[in-house]
This record gives C-alpha cells, sequence and structure tokens, in this order.
C-alpha cells in the first residue's frame, strides 16, 4: 500500500488539490469571463488597449491552465489511486456518468481555450472578432459547467443526503450544501481573478499611463460588483457549513472545539475580505496610489482564504469517503461487524502476517496501523500517531491497556476517526507497534521502497 | 470451524469493490481501448514532433531551412500535448473502472515515480512553451541556449512513456507483484523495453505522417512558410521519415511479440496481430512508392495510407487488449472467487446480527498447524512407524524446541538407515513451520510417551 511516511498521505493529496483549486478558480472559471469582457469592451469602444491587455492576460491563462492546471486535474486522480483507491473506486462507480460528462466538457474546454488564444490575431476584425468574443463566452460557460458538476461531487463526499437508499446523482444534487457552495465558489472565483488581473496588469501595461488607471479603476470595479454576491453567498454557506456539522457530528466536546476554531477563522476571514474591498474602493477613486507589487497581498490572501474553505470542506466530510458507506480507510460500514469478529489481517491482501501471534506482535501491529490508520496518520511526520498519543496521555510511557481502550472507541469520542476495524488480538498488536514506536522508533518502509521484508503471508485471504 | 485455506500466496489477490460498473463490461472495454487509441495518437504526435523538431533546429544550425521547419513542427506540438493530456483523462477513467484492482495495486508498488508524472509533464510542457515562444528572440549567441530547451523537452518526452509503460506492464503480471518494490524493479517485469521501442519508432512514424499532411496541405503557403521547401520535397521528406521507422518496426515488433511472457499468448492474439503486420507491409509499400513517385504525383497515395494505417493502429490495440485479457483471466477467476466468498461470510454475519445471534465466533481465516501437518501425514503418524519415526520419537528429541524442528525441516539431515531420506518443507516457509512444530509438540504432549 502506498505510503509516505513523512509528510502524510492527506499532504500529497492536499498539495495537488489545493494546486489545481488554485489554478482553477482565478485562472479558469474567473478569468475567462474578465478577459472577455474586456475584449468586448475594447471591440465596442474602440480601443485597442483593451485587446491587447486581454489578450497578453490570456496568454498567461493559457500557459498555465494547459500546463499547471491540466496535469494537477490528473494528478488528483493519480493521487486518489494511490491514497484511496477503494474511496475513488467506488466514487467513480456512482459517478462514472458525471464524471465523464465533465470530461468531455473539459476536453471542449481545452480546445476552446486553444482556439480562442491561437486565433486572437487572426479573428481580428469584423465579423471574425464577433466570432472570436462569441468563442471567449462560450468558453466561459463551459469552464463553469465543470465546477458545476464537480461541486455536484464534492457536496456528495459531505453529506450523501438519502444516497445509501437511491443511489443516483441527483439524490447528491438535492444536498443542501450544493447551491450555497456553487455560489460562493463562483463568485469567489470571479474575485480572485480579478486579483489576479489587478496585478499582472501591471506587468502588461506602461507605467503611469493614463491607460493603466483606467485598467486599475475597471479591474477594481469588477471586484467590487462581485463582491456584493460573494459577501451574500458566503454568509449562505457560513450557515449551512454547522447544520452539517451538526448533523454529521453528534459531539459536544468537538463542535466546541470547531465552533471556537470556526469563529476565529470567521473574524480573520472578514478581515481580510475588507481589505480586499477597501484596496478595490481605493483601486476605483485614486488608482494611482496603488503600486503594483502591493496587489500580490490581496491575491494571497484570496488564495488563503479558500485554502480555509477547503479544509472545512474536508473535515466535514470525516471518517468517510463515501458517506456512510466507506469510510477513509477503505473499510465498508457493512463489512465492520465481520472484520471486528475476525480481524482485518486475514482479510487483507498485503500483509505480512496473516494472523497475531505472540512472537509476531509489534510486526502484525504495524501491519494493523498500515492498513488502518496510516490513510491519515504517520508514524511520526505530520499528524503522527505517537504524538497524537502523547498530546492525550503525557510523556511518560503510554500504556498499552489505555492505548486498547482509546482505540476501540476512538470513532465515539472523536467522531471524525472511523471504527477501528479489527478484533481484539489486532487491538492488541497495534498498542504494542504504537508503544514500539515511542521507545524505539523506526521508519515505515512501503512498496516502493522495500518489500525486502518479505511477506510471509502464511495463510491467505478465505 | 471452517477452513478456508485455498489460495496460492505467490499471487496477492485483492477483493473486488462491492459496487456494480456503471456501464457493462463489454461496453467499457470498447470505450477503452477506442479512446486509448485517440489519445496515444495525440501523445505520438507529441513525443514526435518534439523530437523532430529538435534534431531538425540543430540540422538548422547548418542549413537554415531547416530551422524554419524545425519552427513549424514545433508550433504544432502547443495543440497536441494539450490535446494528449485532456484526452488521457477519458481512457484513465476507464480503467480504474474495468481493471480497478490490477491498475491500482502496479500505481501503489511503483507510487513515488508514478506520481512524478505529474510534475514531469508540467516540466516537459513548459519547455516546450518556451522552447516555441523564444525562437525569435533566442538567436545569435543564445541559439544553443534555445536548443538546450528544445533537448530537455524531447528529453522528458522521451523518459515519461516509461512511467506509463512500466504500469500498464506490471498490471498484467501479478504473479510477480510481490517482487516488485518501486519503479525500477518493475522494469524488470514482463518485457518493458521492446515495448518501449515499439512505441517511440510508432511515434515517429505517425509525426512524420501527420507533419506530411499539415505541412504541405493544400491551403498552407509553403513558400512563405517554409522558405527554401518546395511541397514535393516537404513531401519527400517526411515520406522517407514515416518509411524508415516503420521499416525499423520490423525489427521491434518482433521483438516485442516474442518477449511478450509467453502466460497470455494464445492464437487470437497472432492472428490479430500478423493481419495488422500485413496491412503494415502494404502500408511499408506504398511509402516506398510515394517516395519514387514524381513531384507531380508524390501525396497522392496518402490517404489510402492514413485509412490502412488506422487499420495497422486499430489490429495493435485490440492485439494488446487480447493479450492482456488472456494474461488476467486466471486472476480474474481468483479475484472473483475471494470476493464471493468474503461476502458470503459478510451477509451471514450481517443476518445473524439482524436476527439477534450477534456475530459468532471468528472464523478461522488463517493455516494451522494440524492443516500443515497434512504435509507431514504420509510419513508421520502419531505413534506408529509409517515410513519415518513416530512423532512421539521426534517430541522427544525436540521438546520444548520448536525451532530445533523447524530447523530439520528446513534442511533434514540423514540419521536412521532404516528410513530413506526426509525431503526438505523449506518452501512452506517459517510461520507454518513454526505453527506445525509447535502443534506437534502439542498433540505429543497429551500423549504418553511410553505408549
Ligand atoms: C479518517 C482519517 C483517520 C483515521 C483512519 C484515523 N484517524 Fe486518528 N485522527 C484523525 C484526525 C483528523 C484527528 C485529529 C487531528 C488533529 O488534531 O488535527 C485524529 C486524531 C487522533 C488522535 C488524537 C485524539 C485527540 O483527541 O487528541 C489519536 C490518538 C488518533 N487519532 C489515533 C488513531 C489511530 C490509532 C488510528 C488507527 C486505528 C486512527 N487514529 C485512524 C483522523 C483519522
Ligand atoms: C516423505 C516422507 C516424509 C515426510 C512427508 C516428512 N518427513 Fe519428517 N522424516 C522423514 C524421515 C524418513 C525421517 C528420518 C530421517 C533420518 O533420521 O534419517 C524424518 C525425520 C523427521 C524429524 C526428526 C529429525 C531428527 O532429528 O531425528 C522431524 C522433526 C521431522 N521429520 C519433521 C517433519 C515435518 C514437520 C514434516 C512435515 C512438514 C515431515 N517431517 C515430513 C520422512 C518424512
Amino acid at each position: 500500500m502506498f505510503f509516505l511516511d513523512f509528510a502524510g498521505n492527506r499532504i500529497l493529496m492536499a498539495v495537488i488539490a489545493s494546486l489545481h483549486v488554485i489554478i482553477n478558480h482565478p485562472f479558469a472559471v474567473g478569468a475567462y469571463p474578465l478577459v472577455t469582457l474586456m475584449e468586448w469592451w475594447g471591440h465596442k469602444t474602440g480601443q485597442p488597449d483593451w485587446d491587447r491587455l486581454a489578450y497578453k492576460i490570456t496568454f498567461v491563462l493559457f500557459i498555465i491552465t494547459t500546463t499547471v492546471g491540466a496535469l494537477t486535474g490528473v494528478g488528483i486522480w493519480l493521487s486518489a489511486a494511490l491514497i484511496a483507491p477503494f474511496g475513488i473506486g467506488s466514487l467513480l462507480r456512482i459517478f462514472f456518468w458525471a464524471w465523464f460528462t465533465e470530461w468531455l466538457i473539459f476536453v471542449a474546454e481545452v480546445v476552446l481555450i486553444m482556439v480562442y488564444f491561437l486565433t486572437w490575431k487572426r479573428w481580428a476584425e469584423g465579423f471574425m472578432k464577433k466570432v472570436h468574443i462569441g468563442v471567449g463566452v462560450t468558453l466561459s460557460v463551459f469552464s463553469w459547467l465543470t465546477m458545476v458538476i464537480i461541486v455536484a461531487i464534492l457536496g456528495f463526499m459531505m453529506g450523501s443526503g438519502t444516497w445509501p437508499d437511491q443511489r443516483t446523482l441527483f439524490s447528491a444534487l438535492a444536498n443542501p450544501l450544493y447551491l450555497p457552495q456553487l455560489a460562493f465558489r463562483t463568485t469567489f472565483a470571479l474575485i480572485t481573478a480579478g486579483l489576479l488581473a489587478w496585478f499582472t496588469l501591471f506587468f502588461f501595461t506602461d507605467t503611469g499611463s493614463e491607460f493603466r488607471r483606467r485598467a486599475v479603476r475597471f479591474v477594481s470595479g469588477w471586484i467590487l460588483v462581485w463582491s456584493v454576491p460573494f459577501a451574500a453567498a458566503s454568509l449562505w454557506y457560513w450557515n449551512v457549513v454547522p447544520v452539517i456539522m451538526q448533523a454529521n457530528v453528534n459531539v459536544a466536546l468537538l463542535t466546541m472545539r470547531f465552533a471556537l476554531w470556526y469563529e476565529t477563522l470567521a473574524q480573520l476571514m472578514a478581515a481580510a475580505v475588507i481589505f480586499i474591498a477597501l484596496t478595490a474602493l481605493i483601486g476605483i477613486l485614486r488608482p494611482k496610489v496603488i503600486p503594483g507589487l502591493f496587489l500580490i497581498i490581496p491575491f494571497v490572501l484570496g488564495i488563503w482564504l479558500l485554502g480555509h474553505f477547503e479544509r472545512v470542506r474536508e473535515f466535514i466530510r470525516k471518517p468517510y469517503v463515501v458517506a456512510d458507506y466507506m469510510y477513509s480507510n477503505g473499510v465498508r460500514v457493512s463489512e465492520l461487524p465481520v472484520l471486528q469478529r475476525d480481524g482485518i489481517l486475514p482479510y487483507s491482501t498485503y500483509v505480512h502476517h496473516r494472523t497475531v501471534t505472540s512472537d509476531n506482535l509489534v510486526e502484525a501491529g504495524r501491519d494493523v496501523f498500515i492498513i488502518t490508520c496510516s490513510r491519515c496518520h504517520t508514524t511520526a511526520g505530520i499528524n503522527g500517531v505517537v504524538k497524537k498519543f502523547t498530546d492525550l496521555y503525557g510523556q511518560e510511557p503510554l500504556d498499552s491497556n489505555t492505548l486498547r481502550l482509546f482505540m476501540k472507541t476512538m470513532h465515539n469520542s472523536r467522531t471524525f476517526m472511523p471504527p477501528f476495524p479489527g478484533n481484539d488480538k489486532e487491538l492488541e498488536a497495534l498498542a504494542a507497534y504504537i508503544k514500539k514506536l515511542q521507545d524505539d522508533y523506526e521508519p515505515i518502509f512501503n512498496a516502493q521502497t522495500d518489500w525486502t521484508i518479505k511477506a510471509d503471508t502464511a495463510g491467505s485471504m478465505p | 470451524m471452517i477452513n478456508l485455506l485455498v489460495v496460492s500466496d505467490l499471487m496477492p489477490v485483492p477483493r473486488d469493490l462491492e459496487l456494480p460498473l456503471p456501464l457493462g463490461e463489454f461496453e467499457l472495454k470498447i470505450f477503452l481501448v477506442l479512446l486509448f487509441l485517440v489519445h496515444i495518437l495525440f501523445v505520438n504526435l507529441m513525443l514526435g514532433g518534439s523530437v523532430f523538431s529538435v534534431i531538425f533546429e540543430i540540422i538548422g544550425l547548418k542549413f537554415p531551412r531547416y530551422d524554419t521547419l524545425a519552427r513549424r513542427l514545433a508550433e504544432t506540438i502547443t495543440v497536441n500535448k494539450s490535446l494528449a493530456v485532456v484526452l488521457g483523462v477519458g481512457p484513465l477513467l476507464c480503467i480504474n473502472l474495468v481493471y480497478t484492482l490490477h491498475f491500482y495495486s502496479a500505481n501503489a508498488l511503483t507510487g513515488y515515480a508514478w506520481i512524478q508524472i505529474v510534475p514531469l509533464v508540467i516540466v516537459a510542457f513548459l519547455a516546450s512553451y518556451l522552447h516555441k515562444y523564444t525562437w525569435e528572440r533566442w538567436t545569435g549567441p543564445r541559439k544553443r541556449l534555445h536548443v538546450t530547451v528544445g533537448i530537455s523537452a524531447a528529453f522528458l518526452f522521451l523518459c515519461i512513456p516509461f512511467l506509463f509503460l512500466s504500469n500498464i506492464n506490471l498490471m498484467l503480471f501479478p504473479e510477480q507483484w510481490r517482487q516488485v518494490s518501486g519503479f525500477f524493479s518493475s522494469l524488470r517485469v514482463g518485457n518493458v523495453f521492446p515495448r518501449y521501442f515499439h512505441f517511440i519508432t510508432a511515434s515517429l512514424a505517425l509525426t512524420g505522417l501527420f507533419a506530411l499532411a499539415w505541412l504541405s496541405r493544400k491551403k498552407y503557403p509553403v513558400e512563405n512558410k517554409l522558405p527554401g521547401f518546395s511541397r514535393p520535397e516537404i513531401r519527400r521528406l517526411f515520406y522517407r521519415l514515416a518509411y524508415y521507422m516503420t521499416l525499423a518496426q520490423l525489427v521491434f515488433g518482433p521483438l516485442l511479440l516474442f518477449t511478450l511472457p509467453y502466460r497470455g499468448v494464445t492464437g487470437l492474439l497472432f492472428i490479430v496481430i500478423l493481419s495488422g503486420v500485413a496491412t503494415a507491409l502494404i502500408v511499408l509499400l506504398m511509402l516506398r512508392a510515394e517516395i519514387k513517385a514524381t513531384d507531380d504525383k508524390i501525396g497522392r497515395r496518402l490517404i489510402p495510407i492514413c485509412i490502412l494505417l488506422t487499420l495497422v493502429v486499430l489490429a495493435m490495440g485490440t492485439g494488446r487488449h487480447i493479450y492482456r485479457e488472456a494474461c488476467l483471466a486466471e486472476h480474474k477467476v481468483l479475484i472473483a472467487d475471494a470476493t464471493a466468498r468474503f461476502r458470503a461470510i459478510e451477509t451471514a454475519t450481517r443476518m445473524r446480527l439482524e436476527a439477534g445471534l450477534g456475530a459468532g465466533d471468528a472464523i478461522e481465516t488463517g493455516p494451522t498447524g494440524e492443516k500443515v501437518f497434512e504435509n507431514c501425514a504420509a510419513c508421520h503418524a502419531l505413534n506408529r512407524v509409517l515410513a519415518a519415526p513416530p512423532l512421539t520419537e521426534v517430541a522427544a528429541i525436540y521438546k520444548d524446541d520448536p525451532d530445533g524442528i523447524v530447523a530439520w525441516t528446513k534442511n533434514p539431515g540423514k540419521k536412521r538407515p532404516q528410513f530413506a531420506p526426509m525431503p526438505s518443507f523449506a518452501h512452506l516457509g517459517d510461520v507454518r513451520l513454526k505453527m506445525v512444530a509447535e502443534y506437534i509438540l502439542e498433540i505429543t504432549s497429551e500423549v504418553n510417551p511410553g505408549e
């Protein structure tokens, strides 16, 4: 099983996925409408400066979206296959048609961006210019449609609503988070595109020129215009999230902790939004005042906000990868009783030991750890399991009985974790392994680096 | 107590997912083969374009007209590479669905390398943009730098296929999964290298034809865009390239076919591949005729050549699929079997729980000493002589020393003249031998050694 012992599997996925969102929102969904608008405005008022600026920004969009954007999109598939093969495999079986449609739209989007950019200079006059602007509009619509579909799938992962009974895509659309999230992301993408345009503008226009002033004012206007629906959408989203949280998480302690964090976050975010809006206001009133590099700050702030929203989303989703059907570690809800009775080792494919004996306690414990915890925890890196326990129980040598008790009921006390999917002997082995890690740390090697601790897989899956 | 010990340990047999496929398996496979071929066509053009472009640029250092040709080729990469990537997602979805377990297992075994695809392709793409958009600016002393960027992009494009091939190849051989640890060791499985060369030459041949069609099309102002070349010259040049690359397949093709691990080779595979080869031979003859044709006639056979080549590609794609199916047939049966048995246990347990009976006793799933002892029972009995000393005698020697039994069993000596020598059982592995040793000591402790 694939395992990054230091950074943790989640990090790999998070890096690729965040990068993708960061590219996708401002550079694609939000930016295409903006550059098309600039192009149209330039055409309508007969000012070639606008056209030139739009072209230059599109060049940046084109380079970035067809490289980093496209590849991180593919990368999400590749990394999900490594990190949660059972989860992503199941999701794919449920949502194949949604993803397939999304793929077709995505192909259309890429073809359109190529047409849009590569024909810019050729389709410059009269009727062809109108066609060209039309391509820009179509492109904007298509890139937004991919978002419409993806948000449905994300919403589904958070709370499946009626899915467990109906198992259809439409039941996922009925998810209460769907519309607020879509509204939130759309307006947010439009704003971040403005932020992006703001600071690229300073590379593409002449310092002190009249046009730069107009461009700054224009983009600031764009940001302010979208700020209003954005504020409304955030409030909507913000109010829906806790409802979902409460539905998913029924433990006071957690909700309290969450609420606290949620409050602070809310204040920070409000501050960030106000800062962006203020900058936009200055941009409109006094476009000359704003120095170029300064504009990178709102852009970074925007990205940071986005990152936090992703985090809330991920947090709500736990412990499931497919709500009420499969846990993040790939165990299905309905196979839990079998695994808790017979143990998970006998039913696993890549393990060194299939039965726990007094000789192999620690080694079998390592197998158990890899199967049941490693999707979310490392041994000693980020979210390392030993650290989690010493935070909980203090630095003294951990007591294996306490460990066992904690793990046996961890899904009740910490609802973001799935129940332990194994029997008592395996629990004992896992406790022994964690104790061993505390005393005498050794990193885990995985199939990539080492399989020489050759599987003496006595026995096999029934 | 049910004992379910069946499956060979050599081959990891994962369980299938519980959810049904969203579409029939057959339809999905058709989808997969077709979508994959379209994807790979653009991959071919991107790779071949990048390689030819930089080669022509280097030639162009001496013969300037080739520099322009290189540039025109480089311009095609932008579109081809973007299509190659987006069109890759469709077949990726399909292969994830139809070969979920095989594909994911191969991914996991080469994980670090597999995920490098993302950054490597990004860098390769950025390098090829840089190459394209600095053509006019990086001249004179900077030309070297420009060529270097081109070479780096081409080099990356040439390396990346290994990452894919190793996976596609590894997923076919589950019996070797246990021997694989990481990307480099996965290259030893199957026949990655012949596949690679076959793929590269195919890319170059296809790119030759594509460049021909694109750069000498009727509407294309050759004299303007490619100063120094005439339309027939361009055609002849690329026909030659396509011809020699296809000729090279006469070497790489058979090499690939005959290094295929035997297990998946079937009669049907031969028929499909050979009909593809026969068509390819016709293509070769036609290419030759085109090269020899006069200036006013050259290019007339392009469309039939492309049609025939499509047939060749379809045949090869189908052949690949047939081989894959044959390779995995046995493993798929094992998976289906393991999955069905697990489901049965799961259902039974659920029914017990629903009936309020509790989950019941654990099912003994692993081997037991008793089970392993079946290997010994032909010669050893508890307190009778069969073909070997009775267990009571054995136990007397190894009392409290199960490891001694293990050591002997792995490497038996010759003590007693009245018996034939005992064969070694090292292949059962230490864990099992330990179990049987403990089992022997346990059952003998219950009988009185004197009896
Ligand atoms: C679905 C992912 C997931 C799985 C699987 C999982 N955990 Fe966790 N675990 C978490 C998260 C998330 C946290 C909270 C991390 C934080 O504090 O930010 C956590 C926290 C913990 C803590 C600290 C609890 C506290 O209140 O401070 C312990 C101890 C722990 N996990 C042990 C385990 C063990 C042992 C396993 C394997 C049997 C396991 N976890 C499996 C996600 C998971
Ligand atoms: C083909 C017949 C055969 C089979 C099968 C067989 N043995 Fe033996 N075993 C023998 C013979 C013959 C001897 C006596 C060899 C001698 O003393 O030269 C022996 C001797 C032994 C001894 C005594 C060694 C000593 O130090 O005197 C042990 C222990 C033993 N076998 C274990 C096993 C185990 C465990 C298995 C099953 C995994 C097994 N044998 C299967 C034929 C067999």
